[in-house]
């Protein structure tokens, strides 16, 4: 029987239909502008000036504190400013903007296409490797490998699951690489687990990718460490607790790590940046991104230069059609909203989705029906409704604390499935981050 | 049958003085000790229970004033001074006056003046809105005009006004409990003296960007140009972050910089209409 | 270009809305209703028809005239209670009865809580109720009001339960007052006497099959209430064969399938959890049975639903989901 976690989860169309639409290699910019906040934690500080001469692969800036990365310049030219420019969400973060001029990498960077299996390294050197490289994790919340790829010393991990689920509808690029580069994205599993000193490893795979379960399981006979695990299709089965959940059966408890159950989740994507950090030398500079829409007439999956604005993609792929309404950075369930189309690309960066109006725009909301549709959707088994009627009285902190709203995933399957249209995780997010000031401020025992 | 309503009656009658008396010991043996003042000074107070003055309601405000040793500290927003004199005399101490404040809404960016980019679909809140992105204008400053405030205030003393778009306060309502400046999250609403016949002068806008970057998101914005702080002749305004502020402690309200402000940013409210010079129209777009 | 459209995340949503659910209930009732019209003729159909528009206008005014908040009669869901109601009146009962049974059901039941999802009880039933003790006579005279299409031999007097209930009364035993009374086949497919919609068990069914199907409403509601009835039916039924009806009668029979389906399950008046929803069902099974067999009304379905109404913020407050990460491993 296919495996899948077991609370709550819904089932969204997935609208794969990118899914056939072979990685094409994005057209060089003219201008990149590399964000200096890709990463979870502090954003990190130029070390470029104006005027200076970069390299593909060279450091434009380092890491300001534990939780915080380096970023590379991913492209070869000169420094033109370093200053704050409007992310997506329209906020001001420091930049460097490089004008591109040829495409010239660094030396020890091998661009070359030969797979390269043998790992020589320690962990240690594997460590400080993937942390020069610069390489967050690609699942969307961008947290530093190195961290997660250093447990506590108290703590023991098991096992490594590469999280090739890709519940989000639409997205596809992580089902492309395993198409197409499914050994690469072994080798970097396999990395991972001589880092961490474990011996088993698992790739879970939803079952609406057939053609990526085929690849990787061929790629597998030569990795007997691997398993491929087939998952049934349910969102959020993506989610870090649910994959861990879905193929090893364990729950991370509330508030506890996911290295508590043993295992450390990596997205497909992320292995790959690892191959590629460790083996070939080559920094996180590039990403696969799903061009998708309905409204699109031809669906693309790119491979884009990080850096690249958004608005430069959408012409390559044909413009943005009339009918779009809402162009999102991600996946329809927790992608964001883009406000600004000239922000560029990051690191973690997925997909752009164009929706039209009927689509995604949001029905008026009524009175709450008391379906418990929530409740039955919500993997983290809270209730939704009620955290909802908690949060809309204002102030009940405690009893929000009570209801574990911090225990929100923010996957949004209750806003998703609510039929009176209630924005339930709009409530929930900001007494979430009332309730998770006020813990924070708690002294620890 | 009439027995039967003479016993009925009698055990009712029983009944009731039984309770009364066991009432009565039960209210005589837990009977709390409450300093009689602090009913007075609650009865004082105007009851609104709105946290303004910071403390957990009117109840708590008396119990707390009513221990400590002095009346420095407390103050009812609400109240103003008439409360405070008044409770200061049923304490026997001694009060300094406060000057009234006023909440003051410190964006200008009026619909006509603030392009709209992009269109907001989601909960029509000003948190929710702010935690998700700068806004649905090109300034990340201004009011978002989903009405936080306006839910917060017990009052009825500041709305979203339709056709502005923009939070508006009604001065005759607002009694500078604080309640609005707290619930909105870009931080645009001030206290500020209400000043004499009710008339300010202030800057209406709090947008730290360059110029040429306010000037291009609001034609109603603040773009620290520094012609207010060198007209003042009294050194109350300072234009720090590309944003002028006037310290309303030292405007003598001479209206100068009203004047030279290139973008309508200085509002002044609650003057005679000057004869001759139109009014600068606020909206002023570029 | 358009301006863009900037929200928070979910940017999708289900098509499932309170109106698509309420449709699917109106479909799910359509069998039973078709066999009452079938069995009874006309006047039941017109009786549907005048409770849905009594209830429907009734929530319409009051929404625009005295609450004046936005009309949301299109969520269809007074005409689910229209239809409910109605399928809880005898077939021939007059029209003015529906119409007052609409307005306790909308009125009092509904509106005066603050409109849908905000009532206690459910409003149908509410309205049922109140008709049954205000109108006995009306509510329990089940007089053959003409089987027209000759599709069954409609036989006119008390329900089944009615008919034990007064028998037991006048000291019979169980074996004479069955003795020519309902085969299984007949419980089953169609029974006449009893309200217009507790004609047919397996008209209900189908209702329930379809709503499963539509992941409307989970089975553990009807599924709780009826093993509860069965079990502790079949207790009293082994105990003393002679005095308490069988388990399967009694499922069959009244409006046990009625209410568990439709009634018990509605959203509103049902707890959020499985775990209360077992206790619910348990309940209503549990009192279902002690009023039939112990009360003096011979059916006790409705009453049953109205008391576990009240314990539902209860079971809600107590009974919380199975947490993330609170498996035992």
């Amino acid at each position: 029987m296919k495996k899948t976690f077991r609370i709550g989860g819904v089932h969204p169309h997935d609208n794969k239909i990118s899914a056939e639409a072979a990685i094409e290699i994005f057209p060089a910019v003219e201008t990149a502008f590399v964000s200096m906040a890709q990463h979870l934690g502090a954003p990190a500080t130029p070390v470029v000036a104006v005027g200076d001469k970069v390299k593909v692969g060279q450091v434009i800036a380092e890491p300001s504190g534990f939780i915080s990365g380096y970023v590379h310049s991913p492209v070869s030219g000169t420094v033109k400013s370093v200053g704050p420019r409007a992310d997506i969400a329209g906020n001001l973060v420091p930049h460097v903007e490089i004008t591109v001029e040829g495409d010239e990498w660094l030396e020890d960077i091998d661009t070359s296409d030969t797979i390269v299996k043998e790992i020589p390294y320690t962990p240690e050197e594997i460590l400080d490797k993937v942390k020069k490289a610069g390489v967050v994790g690609l699942g969307g919340a961008s947290f530093p490998t190195h961290v997660k790829l250093a447990p506590p010393k108290d703590k023991k991990a098991e096992c490594v699951i590469l999280n090739g689920t890709e519940c989000e509808p639409f997205l596809t690029s992580d089902d492309r690489i395993m198409r197409e580069r499914p050994q690469e994205i072994l080798i970097g599993g396999a990395i991972m687990m001589k880092a961490l000193g474990v011996t088993r490893g698992y790739v879970g795979i939803e079952e609406n990718k057939p053609a990526a379960i085929a690849s990787m399981t061929e790629a597998a006979k030569a990795f007997p460490q691997f398993e491929i695990v087939t998952l049934k299709k349910r969102y959020p089965q993506g989610g870090e607790k649910q994959l861990i959940d879905a193929v090893i059966r364990r729950q991370v408890p509330s508030g506890a790590l996911p290295i508590d159950t043993g295992a450390v989740v990596q997205n497909v994507g992320t292995a790959l940046a690892v191959y590629e950090a460790v083996q070939k030398n080559k920094p996180l500079i590039d990403n696969v991104i799903t061009v998708t829409g309905k409204c699109l007439p031809v669906q693309h999956n790119y491979k884009v230069r990080i850096g690249t604005p958004m608005s430069k993609i959408l012409e390559v792929a044909g413009g943005v059609p009339e009918k779009a309404a809402k162009i999102i950075s991600g996946g329809p369930m927790m992608g964001r909203a883009i406000a600004n189309l000239d922000a560029a690309t990051v690191k973690a960066n997925g997909a752009i989705l164009l929706l039209t109006d009927e689509e995604t725009r949001r029905r008026p909301e009524s009175n709450c029906i008391r379906c418990s549709k929530c409740a039955s959707a919500c993997p983290m088994g809270l209730e939704p409704w009620l955290l909802n009627k908690l949060s809309r009285a204002g102030g009940m902190y405690d009893e929000l604390e009570k209801e574990r709203v911090f225990d929100c995933i923010e996957c949004g399957c209750c806003s998703f499935t609510c039929p009176a249209g209630i924005p339930l995780l709009d409530m929930i997010r900001i007494s979430k981050a009332e309730v998770m000031k006020i813990l924070r401020s708690r002294p620890k025992k | 049958m009439t027995g039967t309503i003479l016993i009925t009656v009698a055990c009712l009658v029983a009944l009731g003085l039984l309770f009364a008396v066991v009432l009565y010991f039960v209210a005589q043996k837990f009977k709390v000790e409450e300093d009689p003042r602090i009913g007075t000074v609650e009865s004082i107070l105007p009851g609104a229970n709105c946290g303004g003055c910071g403390q957990a309601g009117c109840h708590a405000f008396a119990e707390n004033v009513v221990k400590a040793p002095s009346m420095e500290g407390f103050f009812c927003p609400v109240g103003g001074n008439p409360v405070m004199t008044k409770i200061a005399e049923a304490l026997g101490r001694a009060v300094e006056e406060k000057a009234p404040m006023v909440a003051v809404v410190r964006c200008g960016g009026t619909l006509a003046s603030r392009a709209r980019t992009n269109e907001y679909d989601g909960y029509a809140s000003c948190k929710v809105m702010a935690t998700l992105y700068a806004g649905d204008t090109g300034c990340k400053y201004g009011c978002l005009g989903k009405g936080d405030c306006e839910a917060a205030c017990r009052f009825d003393a500041i709305h979203v006004d339709p056709v502005k778009g923009i939070a508006v306060v009604n001065e005759d309502n607002c009694t500078a409990c604080g309640a609005c400046v707290k619930a909105c999250p870009k931080g645009i609403i001030e206290l500020r003296n209400k000043g004499f016949k009710n008339r300010r002068v202030f800057v209406s806008c709090i947008n730290k960007d360059k110029g040429a970057v306010t000037r291009k998101a609001c034609g109603a914005g603040c773009i620290g140009c520094g012609k207010c702080a060198k007209t003042c002749p009294f050194d109350a305004i300072t234009v720090e972050n590309n944003v002028a502020y006037i310290d309303f402690t030292k405007c003598k309200m001479c209206r100068k910089c009203v004047e030279v402000c290139p973008t309508g940013a200085i509002h002044e409210v609650n003057f005679p209409p000057k004869p001759k010079i139109e009014e600068k129209p606020h909206e002023e777009n570029v | 270009m358009n301006k863009l459209i900037v929200s928070p995340s979910p940017h999708t949503h289900s098509p499932e809305s309170t109106q698509s659910i309420m449709r699917d209930v109106l479909i799910a009732l359509t069998p039973a209703m078709l066999v009452s019209i079938l069995a009874s003729g006309w006047s039941v159909l017109a009786l549907i028809c005048v409770s849905v528009v009594a209830c429907v206008l009734l929530e319409f005014l009051i929404q625009k005239y005295l609450l004046k908040v936005p009309v949301t009669v299109c969520d269809l869901s007074a005409a689910v209670t229209g239809c409910l109601l109605a399928l809880n009146l005898p077939p021939n009962a007059p029209w003015w009865i529906a119409v007052i049974g609409a307005v306790v059901a909308i009125g009092i039941a509904k509106m005066s809580f603050g409109g849908l999802g905000q009532n206690i009880f459910n409003p149908a039933l509410v309205g049922r109720v109140f008709l049954l003790v205000s109108f006995p006579v009306i509510m329990t005279s089940w007089d053959d009001a003409g089987s027209m299409f000759g599709v069954v031999d409609a036989f006119s007097g008390a329900t089944p339960l009615g008919a034990v209930k007064e028998g037991l009364k006048n000291g019979m035993t169980l074996s004479q007052i069955t003795a020519d009374n309902l085969t299984f086949s007949q419980q089953f497919f169609f029974n006449a006497g009893g309200s217009a919609g507790e004609l047919s068990a397996v008209a209900l069914i189908l209702g329930f099959i379809y709503l499963l199907c539509r992941r409307v409403i989970k089975a553990t509601i009807p599924v709780t209430i009826l093993c509860t009835v069965l079990v502790v039916s079949g207790i009293f039924w082994l105990a003393n064969p002679e005095k308490f009806t069988n388990p399967v009668f009694n499922i069959f029979t009244g409006g046990l399938l009625l209410g568990s389906i439709f009634m018990a399950t509605d959203y509103v008046t049902s707890p959020m959890t499985t775990k209360g929803q077992i206790i619910f069902g348990i309940g209503i099974g549990l009192i279902t049975v002690f009023v039939r067999y112990f009360g003096s009304y011979p059916e006790g379905v409705s009453f049953a639903i109205l008391i576990m109404n009240c314990a539902v913020p209860l079971l809600n407050k107590y009974c919380k989901p199975r947490r993330f990460g609170e498996v035992k491993k």
